[in-house]
This record gives structure tokens, sequence and C-alpha cells, in this order.
């Protein structure tokens, strides 16, 4: 395949960014849209260009560090990650527009690669149970029902990609945040946290530069994971709960 | 011509004597400790966030130690641990099925082929359960029965089903867990987080670690960190091999230069080569996806019993396939261990049964799995993975068989450490996949996961305690000259593979090597090829050092001046990895010397020669190897059998 390439360039956070066009050339279908990236590179290089600058690294759909916008879609056509995106979804002669995560919370570093360091700092502030090592129990002290263990796992199988914040209209985390919200306050060990955890996470959402809810569903379009929209409503229910009991 | 010298054995690895059950505990008594007040006087350096590496930096951190920690990547939450897909043993014995901490001992210490040192193997197995249970504590999302209790399954070498898992995203979730601990020491300010900082060399000062020198990957700025330990968690060298199941940034970086300030580095030559990975589709392949061994379980394994068939999978007869694992390895079938599933699949392909393009592929069939279970109860255990596998294939294996074949997974060599996890440089400790401690020649499925935990939650605190305990660490001055060097031989090094300005670029360089390994350091070694791939090394050496070309400057990120840098230590290591492998004349684990085999194709291990582990030391000429002997006085060494 023969493709025209359309790819935001920007050598710093604070230097202006434009998109630039490329021609790849010998494109095979059962190439990962990464390794299409790669076969560019590899032109520039020895065109003594500078490559484009993207980030990724388990190529297996897994760690979250891959991403980009993929003609105005994150992470591109088919529900994946970037990596896992295969050459066979485009067609011979097509012009492809590539762009980093487009949100305030997320400033450009370089070319395509984005700070996501606003997520960690959202998890920092709640996203966990305080078990110092050494503490637990038997593991099977606690029975969990299954349904619930499902759900939690469901929503812990979050990478923290952002393509939820790129996709939203608002740059909001609000996927983000529910996913581990929901994972966390189902389970018999997040309870005694339960409350804090939501007032805290959605404390410390607000407080970086992303956008609030607003229900347009854009980010579970995006999520690779399949994290629901009901996520969106338990983080609510919780966030409500939370109040409720903090005025009493 | 001798390319080695042969130096001291190593007589003393600090396990404590006694009944073996009795060791750990016994360790932990003698062990220093560190008045809680006095912890938070003392910063130690762990550099990886995986399941190593984040365990121990937030437990170091919880009790009270100013944790400075680094990740090349730019969140902790991706270090590879998280591709870990089938699970995670421990020896609960939830399944009344004869399990018992001696049993995954035992298992372990056969499924390492008698290459791994029992003391500290039955320490992995002792602190099994534990490991579980601080997982299941921080919320990690394990799979459930119905009546809300653990489920667990089998996997290969092992006759009991001791696996605890998460669908297929076992690795994910426990990483979670140890990121999540660690956000909280983070947020607590007990952990100084650099992430997007790569670790370029160690400082020793008067023959102790006590620190790093980094890279800031965004601004190329080049610093210096100081501490009283520095533990590496930096993971495995898979990506020696180019093409592997690792992570694009997996590299050995971290444990070349800490080889090369003096850190002794044991069974280079110990590779594993997992048996089901989707085959390569073509010459662009950036890397090999692994499907999970939990597979296994419950898929078939065949080929065509006609070589050359080209049948569609449907279109051949029951009749005409041969599950080859079932007929030669019936007590085991399609769980044997990895090594050995990897040899019949390769001796298959090889004596042209294989299947797809290129004959480089054996069947993973379902079809008799979704009769007995049904579909949903297949998608329920495996979905994950059946649409992993078609998203990358473009096949569905609900219908079509899956095509599998051999990659390289994992790295059981790596530096050498004592019972302790120290290295040869007294506070440099060595955790996870980056030391060589506790797999042998072989690791057996869903034992790295147990492995790095046990390290970071269990082993390296007692360690670390007593190490600092010990005292005798004056402060480092920051003009301190050794600071200035080290620093000084980091970017005169950048600053050259920027200069090279060639015309090649360093990837090109990278699958030259990776083939050259693979060709004649895989899945079969025999002397003349390891011999001829090392004589071929140092001319590829060389030729990069003056034909690669990074472009861009140092100060700014430069993703070609992070690959280069690291290649150029993959050119050095694997010259080591050869060496080790001419040198162990037996065949033994994931190591398998063609001169070395009984009659029908197994390996066959020299233990009178061979049953030690190769520590090597860098002398800056010829490497010397000293020996660690191991001793088995529990489990006695005899031919692994599993059929």
């Amino acid at each position: 395949m023969k493709l025209t390439l359309r790819i935001w360039r920007q050598a710093g956070p604070d230097t202006p960014g434009r998109m630039a066009e490329y021609q790849v050339d010998g494109i095979e279908p059962d190439m990962s849209f990464l390794e299409m990236l790669d076969v560019l590179n590899g032109r520039l290089i020895l065109d003594g260009q500078e490559p484009v600058a993207f980030d990724h690294d388990c190529r297996e759909g897994i760690c979250g560090s891959c991403g980009v916008v993929i003609n105005g879609r994150a992470h591109g056509p088919e529900h994946t990650t970037t990596c896992q995106l295969h050459m066979r979804a485009f067609h011979d002669g097509d012009v492809i527009d590539v762009e980093p995560w487009r949100a305030k919370a997320f400033p450009i570093i370089k070319d395509l690669v984005v700070d996501r360091s606003a997520f960690d700092r959202i998890v920092r502030s709640g996203g966990y149970v305080t078990a110092p090592t050494g503490s637990a129990p038997d593991a099977n002290a606690v029975p969990v029902p299954k349904a619930d263990a499902d759900v939690a796992f469901d929503n812990a199988t979050c990478i923290g990609c952002g393509a939820c914040v790129a996709a939203c209209p608002n740059g909001s985390a609000t996927l983000f945040t529910s996913a581990k919200v929901t994972h966390l306050n189902l389970l018999p060990q997040g309870a005694p946290e339960r409350e804090r955890r939501v007032l805290d996470m959605i404390e410390t959402m607000d407080a970086e530069d992303f956008g609030g809810c607003t229900n347009s569903g854009e980010c579970v379009a995006a999520c690779p994971q399949g994290i629901p929209l009901a996520s969106i409503a338990t983080l609510n229910r919780e966030f409500l709960r939370a109040n409720r009991s903090a005025k009493r | 011509m001798r390319d080695y010298r042969l130096g001291e054995p190593i007589a003393d690895t600090r396990a404590p004597a006694g009944p073996i059950e009795d060791r750990w505990a016994t360790r932990r008594f003698q062990a220093g400790l560190v008045n809680p007040t006095n912890r938070r006087k003392h910063r130690v350096i762990v550099v990886g966030t995986g399941l190593a590496g984040g365990s121990a930096g937030a437990t170091l951190a919880e009790q009270g130690y100013q944790v400075v920690q680094f990740c090349f990547q730019d969140s902790p939450r991706r270090a590879h641990s998280v591709a870990a897909q089938g699970g995670i043993n421990a020896a609960k014995n939830y399944r009344n099925d004869g399990d018992s901490v001696y049993r995954l001992f035992y298992d372990t210490v056969k499924g390492g082929d008698f290459r791994s040192r029992e003391s500290n193997v039955y320490r992995l197995a002792e602190l099994s359960g534990q490991i579980i249970d601080q997982a299941v504590a921080q919320g990690v999302p394990f799979a459930r029965e119905y009546g809300g209790l653990l489920d667990t399954r089998s996997f290969g070498g092992v006759q009991v089903q001791r696996t605890f898992y998460a669908r297929g995203q076992t690795g994910q979730q426990l990483l979670i867990g140890a990121y999540q601990a660690l956000s909280r020491q983070i947020d607590a300010g007990n952990v100084e987080l650099h992430p997007r900082t790569e670790m370029l060399d160690l400082v020793v000062i008067d023959g102790r670690a006590r620190g790093i020198v980094a890279r800031d990957l965004v601004t190329g700025e080049v610093t210096t960190h100081l501490a009283d330990a520095v533990v590496l968690a930096t993971g495995g060298y898979g990506n020696v091999f180019y093409l592997s199941t690792n992570a694009k940034g997996s590299n050995a970086t971290a444990i070349w230069r800490a080889h090369k300030r003096g850190a002794h580095l044991a069974n280079p030559c110990y590779t594993q080569i997992h048996p089901t990975c989707i085959p390569r589709s073509g010459e662009h392949q950036s890397k090999l996806t692994l499907m999970s061994e939990s597979l296994r379980n419950d898929g078939r394994i065949w080929v065509p019993k006609r070589q050359g068939d080209t049948r569609p999978p449907g279109d051949i007869p029951e009749a005409e396939r041969d599950y080859y694992l079932e007929r030669m390895y019936p007590s085991f079938g399609n769980l044997v261990p990895r090594d050995i599933a990897s040899r019949a699949a390769k001796n298959q392909c090889d004596a042209g049964y294989g299947v797809g393009p290129g004959g480089l592929g054996v069947y993973l069939d379902f079809a008799d799995a979704i009769g007995r279970m049904g579909r949903a109860a297949v998608t329920e255990k495996y979905g994950n993975l059946f649409d992993m596998y078609e998203r990358i294939t473009a096949e569905n294996p609900y219908e079509v068989p899956m095509r599998i074949y051999p990659a390289i997974h994992y790295t059981m060599g790596g530096l050498w450490v004592d019972y302790d996890l120290q290295s040869t440089i007294p506070g440099l400790f060595v955790i996870g996949e980056a030391n060589f401690s506790d797999h042998g020649a072989n690791r057996l499925g869903a034992s790295a996961l147990m492995q790095g935990l046990a390290d970071g939650y269990f082993v390296l605190p007692t360690t670390v305690n007593d190490y600092l305990a010990g005292g005798g660490l004056t402060d480092v001055a920051p003009d301190h000259p050794v600071i200035a060097r080290v620093e000084a031989e980091v970017a005169e090094r950048l600053a050259t593979l920027l200069a090279v300005r060639g015309d090649r670029t360093v990837d090109s360089f990278h699958r030259e090597l990776g083939l050259l390994l693979w060709d004649h350091c895989g899945m079969a070694r025999n002397e003349t090829g390891l011999r001829k791939a090392l004589g071929r090394i140092p001319s590829l050496r060389d030729e990069f050092w003056h034909r690669v070309l990074v472009p861009g400057t140092g100060e700014q990120l430069n993703q070609e001046l992070e690959k280069a840098n690291r290649v150029a230590d993959f050119l050095e290591f694997a010259e080591l990895m050869l060496l080790d492998a001419i040198v162990r004349e037996e065949s033994c684990g994931g190591h398998f010397r063609e001169e070395h085999q009984t009659p029908d194709g197994e390996a066959q291990r020299e233990d009178e020669h061979f049953s030690h582990v190769a520590a090597w030391e860098y002398t800056g000429d010829i490497p010397v190897l000293h020996k660690e002997s191991l001793r088995f006085d529990y489990v006695h060494p005899a031919a692994r059998s599993y059929t």
C-alpha cells in the first residue's frame, strides 16, 4: 500500500507545531500502525531528518503507552489501542491524519508525545487500598461475590492510555477516574476508604486541567478496554453518597 | 585459544545452614535492624517500577526509608510486568489437591533442570502464599468462584492447580496493585519518582554502590543521584534478540553497566523461549506477541501427520492429526514445561510438519474445549487472548485453530546475587528478572510474577535493613571525583553516538544482531554456530560505532539516541552470552546444546562438570569465570521426566 500521512510535528512544549505531509510506500496489511510509523521513521532518519516521536512500549495493547488521534478518532477506526491497529484497516492511497492526544491536561512534549502525569496524580490522591505489606489476612478470609469481583475486574483493566480524555469534547477524565473508583469501591477491601477515595480523587481531577463530564459518551466509544458508561454513574452515586455521609 | 580465565570459586552465598524450612526464618532473625526513626535518614534508589521494583519501592517507603525511584516509561504503571498474562503460583492448597510449599519448591527446582539454588527456591515457595494475601488486600481482582472464593488453574510442568489469575491479565492487575501502593507512598512524600528517566551508569565509591547516573529523557540532562543502597529491578535482556515478547524499551543497560562496574553476571546463556507465541508475519515485524501458557490448559497442540500438508486445518480429519505432546508426554500432555514444548514445536517444524507461512507454526486447537465447556465458558477464561489473536492475525480462533510458534520470552540469567539478593558490589541489590537466582535453566509458568513480588515485598526489605544496619556508610560529597568521572564517561559516550552520523539506522543493527543470535544461540545451539556468532560480534560492534546514524541532539527527547545507547550495550552483552553458551558444554532447560542430547532428543545434563552457576567477572580484558557449585540436599538431580 502507498499512503499519504499528515502528521503533527512539534519540536518541544513551547514551540509552535504544524501538520507535515509524508508519503510512505510498501506498507503491508499485516503491519501494525506503529510498524508503519517505524517504516516512515527509518526513511526519515536515512534522509537526514528527525523521526516522528511517539510513545510506545509493549506493543500488545496492555501498557497504555501508545495512543494517537487517527483521522480524528482516538486510537483510530477500530476498538483497540494504536499498537494493535493493523494496516488492513486502511486502503491503498488513503490519506491519514495523525495527531497527538488533544487535551489541555495533556501538554505536548514533542510531536505525538504528551504528558499524561495528571492521571498518576489522580491515582495518588486516593486510587489505592491502604494495605501495608505484611498486614494482609488470608486471601480467602473475605469472600467476594463473583459478580462484584467481575465488575471490579472489568474496571481494573483500564490501561491509563488517555483515549477517553482525547475523545471527550470537554477533555474530561471522568471515565478514567470512575474506573478506578468503581474497581476499588465495589470490593470489601476498598470499603474503609470508600468515601474519602471518591472525594479526594474528584478533587484532584478537578484541580488538573480536565473538563467536566456532560455524558456525551465519546470516552466509552474510544476506550480500548471497554470501560462502560455505567462506571460514570457509579462514580456519581459514590460521590453523592460520600457527600451525604460527610454531612452527617 | 582461551577466551576466558577461571577465577576463584564462590564459596559463600550467605544462605544460613540448617534445615531448609528454617533458613529464611533464621536469616530474618539474624538480620540487623534499623530503628524506625533512623530509617528516614537513609536514601535507597530503586531503578524500575515493574512487579519487583514497584513492590520494593512501596514496601521500603512504608518502612520509612527515603526512596528515589526511576522508570524510563512515562508512568510506573507501564513497566512490562503489565503484559504478563496467565497467572501467579502459590502453594495455598485451596484445591486440596496435594499441594504444599515443599511441592512448589520441588516442582520449581525440577522445572529449572537442577540449575537453581535450593535455599532461594525454598524461600520463594514459602513466601508464595503471602503474596496472594497481600495482593487481595490491595484489591487485586483475581478470578473467583461463585461462592466468592479464589479460583485457580494449572500451568506447565505441574500436576496441581496452584495458579491464581485475573482472566488473561494477571500481570496487569498485580502491577496496578503495586503501582497503587507506590502511588500512596509518593503522595505521602516517601518516594521521589523520576519517570522518563533512564539509568546509564552505576556510581561505586569505596567499593560500595552509592548512586546512579541517569538521563532525563525529555530534557536530555544527565545527573547523578546518590543513596546508601541501590536496587536494580530493571528486568531481563530478551531484547538482545531484537524480536521477543519484551516491550520495545526493555533493555540490559542497567545490568550491563553494573557488570562493568564490578557486579558478576550469572548464566547469561539461559534464555527462555516460550512455546505459544503468534508466528511472525513479515520483515517489518517489530515485536512478537505471546499467547498465554494458560491456553494449554484447554487447547490441544497438533500438526498434520503428513509433511507439507497444506489443507486448511478443518479439512484434516482427526486420524491424520498428530497431537505430538500428548503422544510423547502422556502424563503431562500439553502442559509440559516451556523448554520442552518449544523444542518439540521446533522439531516438528524442522521435520517439515509445520503449518502456515514458511511452515513455522503448529496448531493450538480449542475445538474440543468449546465442545466440552461451551463457547461462553471459553470466552470467560480466555476471551481477551482470543480477541488479541484475532486483532493481530485477522483469524477467528473460535473457528480456526490458532497458529503458534516459539519466541524469546524471559531470561533466567542476570546479575549474580547472594541469598540476600545482593550482588558482588556491596550495596547493590538486584531483584526480579534482572537477577539470576530462582529459576535455574528454565522458568516454570506463573513463577515470574511470584518471584518479582517475593523479592520486592518480602525479601528485600529484610536484607536492605541488614545492609544499612551494618553501618560504615559515610556521606558522599557531590563533588566526589568518581561522580565527575562517571558522568563524563556517560556524556562522552552519548556524544560519540551522536557524532558518528553514519548510514545505517540503529534498528538495522539491532535486527542483524538479533537474527545472528536467534540462528546460533536460540532454541538449539552447537559449538560451531556459537563460535561463528561470537566471531561476528566484534566486527558488527565496530561497524555500529562507525556507521550508526543517530539524528538530533542529546539535549532533547531523542528516541533514536535512547535506542542506540541500549543497542551498544546489547552488542557487548551478546558476546558474554555466547561465551557462556560455549563454555556450558551440556544441555539444561532452555540451553540446548545439540552435542548433548539423549537418543530420543531430550536435553542431557552433565552434572559432574556443570552443576554450577557460571558467574562472570568483567575485567576489561578477557572475562573471568567464577563457579558457584550447586548443592542438592533435598531434591536430587535426576533426568527430568515428563512422560
